[in-house]
């Protein structure tokens, strides 16, 4: 097999129907006359980490409750790790972790009590030491929830969700109202348990998160798949870059298909160094805000 | 079995923590029966001529309504509450089985009980010199009355769990049915002095079947004679309260659901 440079997309598709350790076909979730979720199809393969990403109301929350198996489907087929979510007997839980979005209950419990207990409900659970400490939290373990900071609760939200060393994770909006430092650390904790080889689906709004963890962004308008790649690909959507300079005392700009040949006319016009030039690529968040605004 | 040992310890401790339910089910009934012992001071007679004093009197009745808040009560609460605070979600997230959940809360429930009720025997006998049975036939009645109707009560909170729509009216929706009954049923009021009507409803429900069942392990014999039958039941009391118990463990197997 030739090393794979992206281009040999027939040959990997191959591969990856046979891995999806998620596969949705026609995923169709009505509330009242509203379609929350409207024939999606999505498949996630073994190891990766998929971003769900869209406005507010997009149906990303709705999709993972279903594979969750919080919620049942009105039409189409949802297998996670070979199951229907909703009739999964009590023993594929051990092999998925869920992070909910909703705050964590149980204030009057110690760090360690909520670890400790939900521990026994799993055949091979982490180690408390080690998960405190790849969580940040070793420092807490004796306090009671309802003391700890927002980020310390998701942190600790998170240890639960991963407590039983599942295969698949699921996340929704696992940064959500956490501070830039509490994001990154997050963000390393999540990367850890991806390279320790789970598959991890998470929800975000964030591209900045989205462009960080993901290996693969599903954006999601309206119920719909609007767009699936890898975040580098879908940022080069935007073929146009701008490209910035002072020319008289004066800000300049101009979009251009081809900026290096714009750079270069520059150059031989101003005779040498163009002030200030800034040649700035879409951002993902730039492609994303036009697919939003395309579909709206 | 490690998780229902390790739920049976959480829920203890949870019931432990929450001021509120160790206030309002726990001591509530340990005050009454101070306070109400302290307030009346007149002996209650069987009719016959034998007459007990009133903390003696009253000893049974909120024995059955104790038994009636730690276990009904605070399960019916308490699940409400971890319903719509994420926390069924959460452990639906998880391996953890329904019924080693139920097993956590009734066990947390008959730890409970046993210390309110040991309290409350310990409470009448010291500061209020209530006579307490010398004889093992009074103590097996109360032992088995106890036992049934705690784990009855515990399973019935589990079923009634899902009739409140939110955490914060889960205390109303759940506490005024329960006082009515402890009215009905002769926790504070003399049973046999009830309305013949209220007494055929309240026969329906277990607490007036744990009340008379306590009645006749810590009164006179005598008093028997005072009850609508004449008697004291116990095998009447026995088929109510084992019929309420498999109730309650049909419902809450059919009915329970960890989402809303």
């Amino acid at each position: 097999m030739p090393p794979s440079d992206g281009c040999n997309g027939d040959a990997s598709a191959a591969i990856v129907v046979a891995m999806a350790v998620i596969e949705v076909r026609r995923l169709t979730k009505r509330y009242g006359e509203r379609r929350a979720v409207d024939g999606l199809d999505l498949d996630v393969h073994s190891g990766e980490v998929l971003a769900l990403l869209g406005p507010n109301g997009a149906g990303k929350t709705t999709t993972l409750e279903i594979m969750e198996g919080f919620r049942r489907a009105d039409e189409g087929i949802v297998r996670v790790l070979g199951i229907d979510p909703w009739r999964a007997p009590r023993q594929h839980r051990e092999r998925v972790g869920v992070v909910l979005q909703e705050q964590l209950g149980q204030g009057e419990l110690t760090v360690d009590e909520l670890l400790r207990t939900t521990a026994t409900y799993y055949p091979r659970p982490w180690d408390l030491d080690a998960l405190l400490d790849a969580v940040g939290l070793p420092e807490q373990r004796r306090q009671r929830i309802k003391v700890l900071s927002g980020g310390q609760r998701r942190r600790l939200d998170v240890a639960l969700g991963v407590l039983g060393r599942p295969e698949l994770l699921f996340l929704d909006e696992p940064t959500t109202g956490l501070d830039p430092e509490a994001r990154r650390g997050l963000w390393r904790l999540i990367r850890r348990l991806a390279d320790s080889g789970a598959t991890v689906l998470l929800t975000t709004h964030y591209l900045d998160e989205a462009e960080q963890l993901a290996d693969r962004v599903a954006v999601l308008i309206a119920g719909r798949l609007a767009d699936l790649d890898t975040p580098s690909t879908l940022r080069r959507r935007g073929n146009d870059a701008t490209v910035h300079w002072t020319e008289c005392g004066r800000p300049r700009s101009v979009v251009s298909a081809a900026p290096t040949r714009t750079v270069a006319e520059l150059a031989a016009r101003l005779g040498g160094e163009i002030p200030d030039l800034v040649v700035a690529r879409p951002s993902l968040e730039d492609v994303y805000l036009r697919l939003v605004g395309e579909h709206a | 079995m490690n998780a229902v040992r390790a739920r049976v310890r959480l829920e203890l401790t949870l019931f432990a923590r929450q001021k509120d339910t160790v206030v309002f089910s726990f001591l509530l009934p340990i005050v009454m029966l101070a306070l109400f012992a302290t307030v009346f001071r007149d002996d209650v007679g069987d009719g016959h001529g034998a007459t007990v004093r009133y903390a003696q009197y009253f000893l049974p009745g909120i024995l059955a309504a104790g038994i009636g808040l730690v276990s009904f009560q605070t399960v019916a609460i308490g699940i409400a509450v971890e319903r719509y605070d994420g926390t069924l979600k959460r452990l639906a997230a998880t391996p953890l089985s329904p019924t080693s959940y139920f097993l956590g809360k009734c066990a947390m429930v008959l730890v409970a009980s046993a210390v309110q009720v040991a309290l409350l025997l310990a409470v009448a006998a010291v500061a209020f010199r209530v006579p307490l049975p010398t004889q093992a036939g009074p103590w097996v009645t109360f032992a088995w009355v106890f036992l049934v109707g705690t784990i009855a009560g515990g399973l019935l909170g589990v079923a009634y769990s899902s009739v409140p729509r939110s955490a914060s009216s889960a205390g109303a929706v759940v506490a005024g049915p329960v006082l009515l009954l402890q009215f009905a049923s002769g926790v504070y009021f003399n049973f046999p002095d009830l309305p013949r009507w209220l007494q055929t409803v309240a026969a329906v429900f277990p607490l007036k079947w744990i009340a008379q069942g306590m009645r006749s392990a810590f009164l006179p014999g005598g008093f028997a004679a005072a009850e609508p039958s004449g008697t004291w039941q116990h095998g009447t009391a026995a088929l109510v309260l084992i019929g309420w118990t498999l109730t309650g463990l049909v419902l809450s197997l059919r009915t329970f659901r960890w989402l809303t």
